[in-house]
C-alpha cells in the first residue's frame, strides 16, 4: 500500500503529459464504450427475450402474409400453448420522422403469449371492447404525451380503410410497460385491435403477417418448429419457423455485418492509443533511471521495481477507461432518447469488456519500460550510463 | 524578413534531418493520423458507395406511380384500373407502335442466403415487370443468358445479386412459394436494380397469389417536362389515390434515408478519434520540443528569432501529419476500394454496393491530417518559444 502513495506521485511528475495520455485514453474508451454498445445492441441484443417462443412467417418473407385458417393448424401442434398473431400496420404519425412500430394484434391472444407487457385490468378490457382502440409502449406515449383516452391519427403507408382513404383513428385504450427495466426500454411500439383493422382494410383480410406460438417446453422448440413447416410444405403458403430470438437477431442480420466494422474501427483506435500510452511510459521511465536507481539502492527489490511500473501503466490505463465509460454512459442515455433505439448504456457485459481492455492494454503498454526498470544495474544508472 | 525566412529553413531543416534519432516518438503521430485517416475514408467511402448506387438509380424523365403515401413501392398497392388509366395519360412517351414506354411492376420480397452463410436469409427484391420494363431502362443489360420468357418461371438475375447472395448463379433453380423459379439470364445496369431478381409480372402475379395486384407503374416521358403535364392529369381523375414521383427523385430520398445512419457514426467517431489523435500529437511534440531543450536554447542564444522555432516545431508535426495521412488513405484504398458489401435499402430490402475511395475523401483526410498536425504542434511550439535561455540552458 505504501507503494502506492509512491506510484500516484509519480504519475504527477509531469503533470501536461500524464494528462493528455489520460485524455488519449479517455478519447479511446469513449469510442470504445459507445461503438460496443452499438454493436451489443445489434448482435447480442435479442437476449431478453427467453427461448420459449416461436415466430412463423412465410417462408418468401415476413412481408408475405399467411391465411388465418394456419392459427389453428399450428394451436393443434402438440406443445404450443398459445398462439398470437400479428399484422405490420406501417403508420406514419404526423411525420415520418416519428417513426415507431405498429401491428395489429388480437388483444386476449396477445396477453396470453405476451405476459411481458404489463397493464391494468382496466386497461386490458377497455382494448378488448373498444373496437378502435389501441394500446401503446410507455417510451412512445411519453415521447408524444398520449394519455389514456386520447385519439391518435395514423397515416398507414400500406393499408386504406375501405372508403381509399389511408387515415386511420385510434383510442389509446392503455398504456404498457416492460416487466423489468429491459423490457420497459423496449416498450416504444403501439399494438392495434385486429378485429377492427381486418374489418375496417379494404384488402388483405383473413391474413396475418406472423404466428407466435408460446410453447410449454421451451427444449421442443426444434421439433415444433419442424413439425409446423412440415405441415405447410409444398402449399402456396410454406412457412418458415423459428425461435423469436433468431428472428429478431434476423432484422439486423440485414444491416449488414455491423460487428466487423465496429471491430476494424476499434483496432485502429486501440492501436494508435497502444503506441501513444507504450512511448509515454517508456519515456518516463527513461527520465527516471536515476531515480530508480535510488530506490534499488535503498532495497527495493528487482520485482518491486518492476511492479511499480506496471501499477502505474495500470492506474492510468483503468483511469482513462473509467472516465471514457463514464462518458459514453452518459451519451448513449441522450443517443437513446433521440433516437428511441435501446443502446444498453449501464449493461454489466460492457463493463466487464471495458476492463479487459483496459487490463491488457496496461500490460502491453507496461512490460517492456516495466522489464527494462527491473534490469537496472545501479552503478550504470547511477553513472548515468 | 529575409534572415527571418532564412532562420526558419535552417532550424526546419536541422529538425527534420534529426528525425530519425526521434523515431520512436515520432511514429506515434504518424500512426495516429494513419488511424484516424484511415478510419474516416473508409466509412466516408462506404457511405459515398451507397448514396452512388442509389442515386444513379433512375432518370429524370421517368416517373414512379405509387398508392398516395406509400413512401416505398414495397407499401405500395394498385390494381389494374389504376394502371389502365395511368398508362393513358398524356406526357407518357410511346414506342414506334404506339403503345405506351411504361411497365406495371409488383414488388415480392424473397429471402436469399448471403454466401457464405447457412441460415437467417435476407430480404432481396424480386421485381415483376412487363416486357416493356427493357425499352423503358435500356441501362439493363443481359450480359450472360438470356431474357425471361412471358409465362414462364424463369428469372434474370442482377450481377450484384449474384456476387453477394448464394443459390443464384446462371441456370440454377430457386424456390419461392412451393414453385421453382430458373435462373435464366445474368443482367448488368450498374444501380440499385443490380440487387435484384427480375421476372414477368402475370406468373409472379399467379405465383405469388396477388392477381391483378402491383405495387408501381414505371413510365418513360415525352420529355422531362411533360412531368407536371401528366402529373396533373392524374391528380384531377378522382378515381385515382396515387403520389408521382420522378424517378430519380424517388431514388434520391431513399440514399439520404439509407446513408443517414452512417453518416451520423462517421461523425461521431471522427469527432472521438480526432480529439484523441490531437492529444497523442500534443505529447508527441511537447516531448520533442523537451528532448530538444537544450538544441533550442542554443540556438536561442546564438541569435535565432522565437518565431523561426516555432515555425520549425509547427512544421515538423504537420509533416509527420500529412505523412500518417498519405498511409491512412493507403490503407483505405488497399483495404477497401471496390470492396462490395450489402445493406439494407429503404425498400426493405438488401441493396448491393461498392466502397468508392474518390481523390476528394483522400484530399479531406489529408487535410484533416494536417490540422490536427497544426493544433498538436501549436501548443508544444509556442512554449519552446517561451523557455528561459539561462534555465534551459543550465538543464540536464
Amino acid at each position: 500500500m505504501k507503494l502506492m502513495g509512491l506510484v500516484w506521485a509519480n504519475l504527477f511528475r509531469k503533470k501536461t503529459r500524464t494528462v493528455l495520455t489520460l485524455l488519449s485514453l479517455v478519447s479511446a474508451f469513449l469510442l470504445f464504450g459507445l461503438l460496443q454498445a452499438v454493436s451489443n445492441a445489434f448482435s447480442a441484443g435479442a437476449d431478453f427475450v427467453g427461448a420459449s417462443r416461436l415466430v412463423t412467417q412465410a417462408r418468401v418473407s415476413f412481408t408475405q402474409s399467411l391465411p388465418m385458417r394456419q392459427l389453428r393448424q399450428i394451436e393443434s401442434v402438440p406443445g404450443v400453448e398459445a398462439v398470437s398473431y400479428q399484422q405490420w400496420f406501417g403508420g406514419v404519425y404526423q411525420d415520418p420522422k416519428n417513426f415507431f412500430a405498429q401491428f395489429a394484434v388480437d388483444p386476449d391472444r396477445f396477453f396470453t403469449v405476451f405476459p411481458e407487457w404489463v397493464l391494468t385490468d382496466a386497461e386490458k378490457e377497455r382494448f378488448r371492447s373498444i373496437k378502435a382502440s389501441a394500446i401503446v409502449g410507455s417510451q412512445t406515449a411519453a415521447k408524444f404525451g398520449w394519455k389514456v383516452g386520447d385519439q391518435v391519427p395514423l397515416e398507414s403507408t400500406i393499408w386504406p380503410t375501405q372508403d381509399g382513404n389511408k387515415s386511420w383513428i385510434f383510442e389509446i385504450a392503455g398504456i404498457f410497460r416492460g416487466k423489468d427495466s429491459e423490457w420497459d426500454a423496449r416498450a416504444n411500439q403501439m399494438f392495434i385491435n385486429f378485429g377492427y383493422f381486418d374489418e375496417e382494410r379494404q384488402f388483405g383480410r383473413g391474413a396475418a403477417g406472423i404466428f407466435t406460438s408460446k410453447l410449454k417446453d421451451a427444449s421442443q422448440a426444434p421439433v415444433i418448429a419442424a413439425t409446423i413447416d412440415g405441415m405447410f410444405e409444398n402449399s402456396p403458403d410454406e412457412t418458415k419457423t423459428q425461435s423469436e430470438k433468431d428472428f429478431i437477431l434476423g432484422f439486423a442480420k440485414q444491416l449488414g455485418n455491423i460487428g466487423l466494422l465496429v471491430n476494424y474501427v476499434l483496432f485502429a483506435v486501440f492501436f494508435t492509443i497502444l503506441l501513444v500510452v507504450g512511448n509515454t511510459m517508456a519515456q518516463s521511465v527513461r527520465e527516471r533511471i536515476p531515480e530508480l536507481a535510488v530506490l534499488k539502492t535503498l532495497g527495493f527489490t528487482d520485482f518491486t521495481v518492476l511492479f511499480m511500473v506496471l501499477a502505474e501503466a495500470l492506474l492510468v490505463c483503468v483511469l482513462g477507461a473509467l472516465i471514457g465509460m463514464v462518458g459514453a454512459v452518459l451519451l448513449l442515455k441522450f443517443a437513446t432518447v433521440a433516437s428511441g433505439i435501446a443502446l444498453d448504456a449501464g449493461s454489466s457485459t460492457l463493463w466487464l469488456q471495458a476492463i479487459c481492455a483496459a487490463v491488457i492494454l496496461s500490460f502491453a503498454v507496461g512490460v517492456l519500460p516495466a522489464w527494462r526498470a527491473r534490469r537496472l544495474k545501479i552503478v550504470d544508472a547511477l553513472a548515468g550510463r | 524578413m529575409f534572415s527571418t525566412l532564412n532562420q526558419i529553413s535552417a532550424i526546419t531543416l536541422a529538425n527534420l534531418r534529426t528525425l530519425p534519432s526521434r523515431i520512436g516518438t515520432s511514429l506515434v503521430i504518424v500512426v495516429g493520423l494513419a488511424g484516424v485517416v484511415a478510419v474516416l475514408t473508409s466509412l466516408m467511402a462506404m457511405s459515398n458507395g451507397l448514396a452512388a448506387t442509389l442515386s444513379t438509380t433512375g432518370k429524370q424523365d421517368r416517373v414512379v406511380m405509387l398508392r398516395a403515401s406509400s413512401e416505398t413501392e414495397l407499401n405500395s398497392v394498385l390494381g389494374r384500373q389504376d394502371m389502365d388509366v395511368a398508362k393513358q395519360a398524356p406526357g407518357i412517351a410511346k414506342d414506334a407502335s404506339g403503345t405506351p414506354i411504361a411497365s406495371a411492376e409488383l414488388i415480392v420480397i424473397t429471402e436469399l442466403l448471403p454466401i457464405g452463410q447457412t441460415k437467417g436469409g435476407v430480404n432481396v427484391t424480386l421485381r415483376g415487370v412487363e416486357q416493356m420494363a427493357y425499352t423503358l431502362r435500356p441501362e439493363v443489360r443481359i450480359v450472360e443468358g438470356e431474357r425471361f420468357k412471358p409465362g414462364l418461371r424463369e428469372a434474370i438475375v442482377g450481377r450484384a445479386a449474384q456476387s453477394q447472395f448464394s443459390g443464384v448463379t446462371l441456370g440454377s433453380t430457386v424456390r419461392f412459394r412451393g414453385a421453382d423459379w430458373k435462373i435464366v439470364g445474368t443482367f448488368e445496369s450498374g444501380d440499385a436494380h443490380e440487387s435484384e431478381l427480375w421476372v414477368d409480372l402475370e406468373t409472379a402475379q399467379t405465383s405469388f397469389g396477388r392477381p391483378n395486384v402491383y405495387s408501381a407503374l414505371i413510365a418513360q416521358l415525352e420529355s422531362a417536362a411533360s412531368f407536371d403535364a401528366m402529373k396533373s392529369a392524374l391528380m384531377a381523375d378522382p378515381r385515382m389515390k396515387i403520389e408521382l414521383t420522378r424517378e430519380r427523385a424517388y431514388y434520391s430520398a431513399q440514399s439520404e434515408q439509407s446513408t443517414l445512419g452512417i453518416r451520423i457514426l462517421t461523425t461521431v467517431i471522427l469527432i472521438i478519434m480526432g480529439f484523441g489523435a490531437t492529444f497523442s500529437a500534443l505529447n508527441t511534440m511537447y516531448s520533442a520540443v523537451s528532448t530538444r531543450t537544450k538544441e533550442i536554447a542554443t540556438l536561442r542564444a546564438i541569435g535565432f528569432g522565437g518565431l523561426p522555432v516555432m515555425v520549425s516545431v509547427l512544421a515538423e508535426s504537420m509533416l509527420l501529419a500529412l505523412v500518417g495521412g498519405v498511409l491512412g488513405a493507403l490503407i483505405a484504398y488497399l483495404m477497401f476500394n471496390g470492396y462490395s458489401l450489402n445493406t439494407l435499402g429503404a425498400g426493405f430490402t438488401q441493396v448491393a454496393f461498392s466502397f468508392q475511395v474518390s481523390a476528394q475523401l483522400v484530399a479531406t483526410g489529408l487535410i484533416l491530417s494536417m490540422v490536427i498536425g497544426f493544433f498538436g504542434g501549436l501548443l508544444p511550439a509556442f512554449s519552446a518559444t517561451r523557455m528561459s535561455i539561462p534555465t534551459a540552458l543550465r538543464a540536464g
